[in-house]
């Protein structure tokens, strides 16, 4: 029998049939749902008349519209404020489980889901928000979806998909200094650009990947949805079991150890053949920095600005847009730039170790007086976590204040906005024009590079201000 | 919701000679707050196509007089980073029907397909040809040939072949959707459920 991929494995046991040219019928174990993609959906569903199929494999709650301050009161916005309301009157009307602002399992959806043990490996999981990706680190197909395919899941949990191809990307040696998971995936981009994974879905292996903790593992594949792919995933291992053990929606006593026997199961077998492979040496990769308006446009910290040299066409006419967009000129160094905000959060690094690790680096040390720092924890129990070790008292003792969960500045849909023609460091996905609010300016780094940017008002290689 | 059946569709085309434009520049986000599907045209390509105060930005091609059709052409990776269905919606809305470009990211060619949006694959070159072929004469016609699978620069009759699968095919030509599809393979998903 033909070897299998663990990508094979997942999606053959969840093809409920096989369209004749056409997409496969793929069965969903979990769907989550946030305010802005779903009201269309549950408008469809009344319109043809259903009922949502399977309400109990859904999970709501909202986050990209929710204010980071004073959650107690009423949403200002008005159009906000709507949709957050008609997310919980659906959820309402059809028996789906609403994590409410405030209430211990609110947060950002795809923090949430790993949280409560919603995420589990060899799921399938799906969500309209391109950043579902994130649930891969447990060793699920995890991807974003359109509206109409919320649509689709709520009326009959499942959805029409063509099976995409497999790419294997491995990362093999260990991690220099101040090099963290979300440099290994600015690399990759950088590497491959943001279609190079394009109709692919992305198994990531290698020792560097699997000496990850599972917020690393989840910062990795959150972002290869930046690369173009449908997903990315890590086989399961110790470490995802660990993870999952005795949260709350984890299976728990005799379902435990059955589940876990499952999961053992759920690895690439030898020999088993991918349509693309890409290998990386993880001493290559230094802490990253993005200077254009894509992804892929990022560089190490210490390089400059690549030269338009050798490009020609729409190629550089989209390469010096960029630039121009920037206020940056090729061959210009990136480190002494300027810096006015610092956002530390989001899917892709609003995570407690996010938070461990900028708290550690500046301890000590002053925010410089030129930064705004947002500080937005990814969820409510990331608040929890970070009070109860104390981290906020490091924070403020740095000059710094803790906000409330929510996707916040990473797309300027609610009030953190980034003003325009500023310039943020920001530990987001996305640099695009305009992405943290109109003409605003987006440097994509970890959470170490902006913990450097925001003690020193510049861009800084956190190398240098780390202990020996 | 229902969309337009799609057969040939004949039309002058509005080029957009930009690589990797993401669903931001599309729709940005603080268009995505409506709870109904309507009036998403109005904000395509907003802080693109309009000033601050509103104003159209004099050169972009959707304010160039000389432009105009159902037809969009786009440089490479076309719909690239968000998954929002909003961008369709407003390219759909403001009255394109088909989408030419040499690539498309994945989520987005699902859901342009979804919703009734064509989006036709061209080899580099021949997206070039047609780039020129606008400039040269803004009022040239296209035809796309949904049931050939051709799509085909009028003046010189030089055309290009593009994938679809047979699936989507037949449902943008009868204008079907998934959901109707699925919800009649109710009793086999049940069946699936039970044999898991």
């Amino acid at each position: 029998m033909e070897s299998k991929t663990l990508f094979d494995k997942i999606w053959d046991a969840h093809t409920v049939k096989q369209i004749e040219g056409g997409p496969s019928v793929l069965y969903i174990d979990r769907h989550l749902i946030h305010e802005v993609t779903s009201p269309v959906a549950f408008l469809g569903l009344k319109n043809r008349g259903l009922k949502v199929f399977r309400p109990e494999l859904t999970t709501a709650t909202p986050d990209h519209n929710v204010p980071t301050e004073n959650q107690h009161l009423t949403i200002i916005d008005e159009l906000s404020r709507h949709q957050v309301d008609m997310l919980k009157k659906n959820c309402k009307e059809h028996g789906i489980v609403y994590h409410d602002l405030q209430s211990d399992g609110h947060g950002i959806v795809h923090i949430i889901g790993p949280e409560l043990g919603l995420t589990q490996p060899g799921m399938t999981i799906v969500c309209g928000d391109s950043h579902t990706s994130t649930h891969g680190a447990f060793g699920a197909i995890a991807f974003g979806i359109g509206t109409s395919e919320v649509e689709m899941v709520l009326a009959s949990q499942c959805i029409m998909q063509p099976k995409p191809k497999k790419m294997r990307i491995s990362v093999n040696g260990k991690l220099k200094k101040g090099v963290t998971a979300k440099d290994i995936a600015l690399y990759i981009i950088s590497q491959i650009s943001t279609s190079g994974g394009t109709g692919h879905f992305i198994e990531y292996a290698g020792s560097a990947i699997t000496s990850l903790s599972m917020e690393g593992r989840m910062t990795l594949c959150n972002l290869s949805i930046e690369s173009g792919a449908r997903g990315g995933m890590v086989a399961p291992d110790e470490t995802t079991y660990n993870y999952i053990k005795g949260r709350q929606f984890a299976p728990a006593g005799e379902q435990w150890e059955k589940a876990l026997n499952g999961w053992k199961q759920l690895k690439t077998e030898e020999g088993a053949v991918f349509d693309k492979e890409y290998t990386f040496d993880a001493a290559d990769i230094e802490p990253m920095i993005t200077y254009g308006t894509n992804p892929g446009m990022g560089i190490g910290i210490t390089q400059s600005i690549p030269l338009a040299n050798g490009m020609e066409g729409s190629d550089k006419n989209t390469y010096l847009k960029s630039l121009q967009y920037m206020g940056y000129s090729e061959g210009e160094p990136m480190i002494g730039k300027p810096v006015d905000y610092v956002f530390v959060g989001s899917c892709t690094n609003g995570r407690i170790e996010d938070f461990r690790t900028f708290a550690s680096f500046i301890q000590g040390r002053k925010k410089a007086p030129n930064v705004t720092a947002w500080l937005v924890p990814g969820s409510k129990h990331v608040e929890k976590q970070i009070r109860a070790e104390g981290l906020d008292k490091v924070l403020e003792a740095a000059g710094f204040q803790l906000r409330q969960p929510g996707c916040s500045a990473c797309l300027a849909m609610n009030d953190d906005k980034i003003p325009e023609g500023k310039y943020a460091v920001s530990t987001s996905n996305r640099n695009f024009e305009g992405r943290q609010g109109p003409g605003a300016r987006t440097m994509l780094a970890s959470p170490l590079t902006a913990a450097a940017a925001a003690v020193t008002g510049v861009i800084t290689d956190p190398r240098d201000l780390l202990a020996s | 919701m229902a969309y337009d059946k799609i057969s040939i569709i004949t039309s002058s085309a509005v080029p957009l000679p930009i690589e990797n434009v993401d669903t931001d520049q599309i729709i940005p986000a603080r268009f995505l707050k409506a709870v109904e599907r309507k009036g998403f045209g109005d904000n395509l390509f907003r802080d693109w196509r309009y000033e601050k105060n509103g104003s159209p930005k004099e050169g972009f091609p959707l304010n160039d007089p000389r432009y105009s059709g159902k037809i969009l052409v786009a440089g490479k990776n076309f719909g690239s980073g968000s998954s929002r269905e909003h961008a369709i919606w407003a390219l759909y809305d403001y009255g394109f029907r088909v989408v030419v470009s040499s690539f498309y990211a994945d989520i987005f060619k699902n859901n342009a397909l979804n919703i009734g949006l064509l989006p036709v694959v061209v080899s580099p070159e021949f997206l070039l040809k047609v780039f020129t072929a606008i400039e040269e004469d803004p009022t040239t016609q296209f035809e796309t040939d949904l049931e050939n699978q051709k799509f085909t620069l009028l003046k010189t009759g030089e055309s290009s072949g593009f994938e679809i699968s047979a699936y989507k095919k037949h449902c943008l030509k009868n204008g079907l959707d998934d959901i109707d599809y699925l919800v009649s393979s109710k009793e086999e998903i049940e069946v699936f459920e039970k044999n898991r």
